[in-house]
């Protein structure tokens, strides 16, 4: 570990692509340290949908994939035979937008003679908090890290881990079985009428709301639940509990008082998220929690995450806002692990799969 | 020299030559598989040919018309691979290698390329002959049909599962020698993304 050590001059130089949802992201590191961390986005031709279609965001990733390369190159001023090795992210994600990174990785590995790593994209999301960035260095270098129990969460997933080791040992404790929470921001935003992405939305309207004005239910946190599903999430009922309350006063020509539905459905999701995420860091003995993925935006989550680590003596650990997004930083990242390790490339006839395991760390 | 890619029906690579022609070629006609193969197939027809990269001037990369997620896959790997080896992509009307293929057997006429779009519809680009530098001349299309469609009447019909990588890359050996504009790199899909937009339903009663 002390070879990749953040923020560590020295270490490997990996490029890392990730298209796993709707951002096409190329990243470079040197070690723990990012060099370069190009996103391009195609969430704005999602919005009228009001959530990813997968194929608009895989012809996207297709037209983005190359413009970014090159400005990711240019930013950190690397040449690609200056590159220890190129990372892809292989799974989990969407099969058609996992496949246009996986093609365009296997290009350019081919092309240039580098090893290529086919990398899990939640495992990179966990390794965002080894990284530095040298362009919104915020926060102190890493500790070691480990073991933590990581909490990601986005439109895409929400898992609860447990890491012992980032490249060898990552336990998948549990995740949604249903929508992911960013998906049910999305949804509830819709409802709400709050735009797309929800979370920003949901954001300002909770504002001037009273996050306890509806107790809206907490998913799967009963004691007959939480015997079969206790780090697992579900956020359908939630989202239906809403809708049949907006639906309920609408009918009953009352006016939809939305600050306090968006702070109050906020809240249940809050709640049940830090809930399990600290249960895990008591059972596991873990005194660290990690937070990741895009909905680690929302204040609240990062207020009451706060409030309730230091009350448990959790240390709390939340990566640049820039890291915690879907990027190519982080599975350049991972990728600079494995070589760091000693892991060889991997074949070249991998390929994306969509629901790969928490436990792959590498194809 | 150039590395030829196409995946818009299975999945096809190849290396060729103005000059002495196609040096080698590797396909997979799994039609789900253009991922997995994708790296291998390059892999293999540089290996065969004993080309090295750097004696490689450009990409020959099929456009489409392709309806389907493996597509893209090969035109992220030969965009890729132009950038990583500081090489032009030269796109190619993936029915354009059909009709290569076709009219390099001598055979004269017209020429109705079809190809499977899925969900009961097809492909369809239509060819009035090569031109005295062997390049064929496409006069209609491509174009998508329903499958019961009506077609244009031509000579021949080629009903193609699999789009040769090899005469691809010769359609653009040629059209190069020949100074003719290549098409727009962008995908041929013929059809609008998927998108289902439904309204939030109602959950009580
Ligand atoms: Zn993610």
């Amino acid at each position: 570990m002390s070879a990749v050590a953040a923020g560590s001059a020295g270490g490997q130089l990996v490029l890392g692509i990730e298209t796993s949802c709707d951002e096409t992201g190329i990243g470079i590191v040197r070690g723990g340290t990012v060099l370069a961390n190009v996103i391009s986005s195609s969430m704005e031709q999602h919005a009228r949908f009001g959530g990813v279609v997968p194929e608009v965001a895989a012809r996207a990733h297709l037209e983005a994939i190359e413009p970014a390369l090159r400005e990711a190159l240019a930013v950190a001023d690397v040449r690609l035979s200056d590159l220890d090795a190129i990372a892809v992210t292989a799974g989990p994600g969407l099969a058609g937008a996992l496949m246009v990174g996986v093609g365009a990785a296997k290009g350019l590995a081919l092309a240039t003679g580098k090893p290529l790593y086919g990398v899990n994209h939640l495992v990179g999301h966990v390794g965002a908090d080894y990284l530095v960035d040298t362009n919104a260095p915020d926060r102190a270098a890493a500790d070691d890290g480990e073991p933590t129990i990581a909490l990601l969460v986005s439109g895409g997933h929400t898992s609860l881990l447990l890491v012992r080791d980032l490249i060898s040992d990552v336990e998948l404790l549990g995740e949604t079985i249903d929508d992911a929470a960013g998906e049910a921001f999305d949804k509830v935003a819709r409802l709400l009428g709050l735009g797309y992405p929800g979370g920003p939305g949901i954001d300002r309207a909770a504002a001037d709301g009273s996050p306890t004005a509806i107790r809206f239910p907490r998913g799967l946190t009963q004691p007959k639940d939480l015997a079969a599903h206790r780090y697992d999430f579900s956020f359908s009922g939630l989202k239906t509990s809403v809708a049949r309350w907006v639906e309920r006063q609408t009918d009953g020509a009352m006016e939809v008082d939305v600050a306090d539905v968006a702070a109050s459905f906020r809240e249940a999701v809050v709640d049940v998220l830090l809930g399990k995420a600290i249960a895990a860091c008591q059972d596991f003995d873990v005194p660290r929690l990690l937070l990741g993925g895009g909905v680690v935006a929302n204040a609240r989550l990062r207020a009451v995450a706060a409030e309730r680590t230091e009350a448990a003596g959790i240390a709390l650990r939340i990566p640049p806002f820039s890291l915690c997004t879907d990027n190519g930083a982080m599975i350049a990242g991972v990728g600079a692990r494995l070589v760091a390790a000693g892991h060889p490339p991997s074949a070249l006839g991998f390929g994306a799969d969509s629901s790969l395991p928490v436990t792959t760390a590498q194809v | 020299m150039l590395l030829a890619i196409d995946s818009s029906a299975g999945t096809s690579a190849a290396v060729v030559d103005f000059a002495t022609g196609i040096l080698a070629e590797a396909s997979s006609d799994d039609p789900l598989r253009h991922a997995e193969v994708v790296g291998e197939l390059i892999a293999e027809v540089l290996a065969q040919s004993a080309v090295r990269v750097e004696a490689l001037s450009a990409v020959a990369l099929g456009t489409g018309p392709g309806p389907f997620t493996g597509l893209r896959v090969g035109m992220a790997a030969g965009r890729a691979f132009a950038l990583g080896a500081g090489i032009p992509v030269a796109p190619v009307i993936s029915h354009d290698a059909v009709a290569a293929g076709h009219y390099s057997s001598g055979a004269a006429g017209s020429l109705l390329v079809v190809t499977d779009a899925r969900r009961r519809e097809v492909f369809w680009s239509l060819y009035s002959g090569a031109d005295p530098e062997s390049i064929p001349h496409r006069i209609e299309g491509p174009a998508l049909a329903k499958a019961d469609a009506t077609l244009p009447d031509a000579d021949r019909r080629i009903d193609a599962r699999s789009i040769p990588a090899g005469w691809l890359g010769m359609v653009a050996e040629r059209s190069w020698a020949a100074g003719r504009a290549f098409p727009s790199g962008d995908a041929v899909y013929l059809r609008s993304p998927d998108v289902t937009l439904s309204a939030p339903k109602r959950v009580t009663g």
